[in-house]
């Protein structure tokens, strides 16, 4: 079913980071948005998958319009998790925004390679990943037409 | 910062062209207008040999000749033009073009506003997301 962004009540977005710090960060930057936004936390890339595919305790879990996904984490990390979404014609169509304190030129290359939505970098201060996080916002679920 | 625009309704490219004059001036607009001329310039093909490689890609979806999901496949294959982020701006608000969309690996997909106001605004918050949050493949640590 589509699910326009303009016309959408609630969305669902997976936010995959192993960070205490950022995922706090990350919450109280959405808890700002105007639009009602389930944010659903996981750790690492396993449990993403989990989360996905709606295994073990992520029976219930709803296909989420949005993931935002670290590229550094613990288990799976994030490159190898972005292949093997994108990989999944399942799953595939999910937008997926790599937000990432890594501004290595071989990750930016290699996530647009792996089908990445788009590569976002996580900045260090507080008012500035607010800001971002706002812009990404703004233009993810008010101007894109999400599947 | 070149934008490679593939749209061949002249009313839209010059909305386009306009709204970007206003949000960036820095941005400079390339306009093809069919799927076969994208694919000639992105290949670097004919009059297009010194063509610079875009940025950004606006694609739209309905077109003569080759269409956009045809370019759109064809960008996403390639092992190079894979990586210049390709946005979908069009009229349609088909279910069907949206997720074909993202399957075949489209960056995001707009749909075009036809209020005026709403189309500056979205240019306008393309260039702010696009052009200034994200990061771009050749931009990348310098």
């Amino acid at each position: 079913m589509r699910v326009a962004a303009t016309e959408i009540s609630s969305l669902d977005v997976l936010l995959v980071e192993d960070s205490a710090g950022d995922v706090r960060l990350a919450q109280e930057a959405f808890r700002a948005s105007d639009k009602p936004i389930h944010l659903h936390v996981v750790g690492d890339g396993i449990e993403a998958l989990s989360f996905l595919r709606h295994e073990g305790t992520h029976k219930n879990a709803p296909r989420p319009n949005l993931v935002l996904l670290d590229l550094n984490l613990p288990k799976m990390d994030g490159r190898e998790f972005l292949a093997v979404v994108k990989s999944d014609a399942s799953l595939n169509s999910i937008p997926m925004i790599i937000l990432t304190a890594s501004d290595a030129k071989e990750d930016v290359a290699y996530c647009y390679q792996h089908h990445a939505n788009c590569f976002v970098r996580k900045p260090g201060q507080w008012s500035t990943f607010e800001s971002v996080v706002k812009d990404m916002n703004k233009f993810w679920l008010f101007m894109v037409e999400l599947p | 910062m070149d934008i490679l625009l593939v749209e061949d309704s002249p009313g839209d490219i010059r909305l386009t062209v306009e709204a970007f004059r206003d949000a960036n001036p820095a941005v400079h607009i390339i306009v093809v207008r069919d799927g076969t001329e994208a694919m000639a310039y992105l290949r670097q093909l004919g009059i297009y040999v010194l063509a610079p490689r875009p940025d950004l890609i606006l694609l739209d979806l309905n077109m003569p000749k080759m269409d956009g999901r045809e370019v759109l496949a064809l960008i996403k294959a390639d092992e190079s033009l894979k990586l210049i982020p390709t946005v979908i701006l069009t009229t349609s608000a088909e279910e069907a073009d949206i997720v074909h969309s993202y399957k075949h690996h489209a960056n995001c997909y707009l749909q075009k506003p036809v209020e005026l106001q709403s189309f500056e605004d979205l240019v306008k918050s393309v260039n702010n997301f696009w052009l200034n949050q994200v990061r771009l493949p050749q931009q990348a640590s310098v």
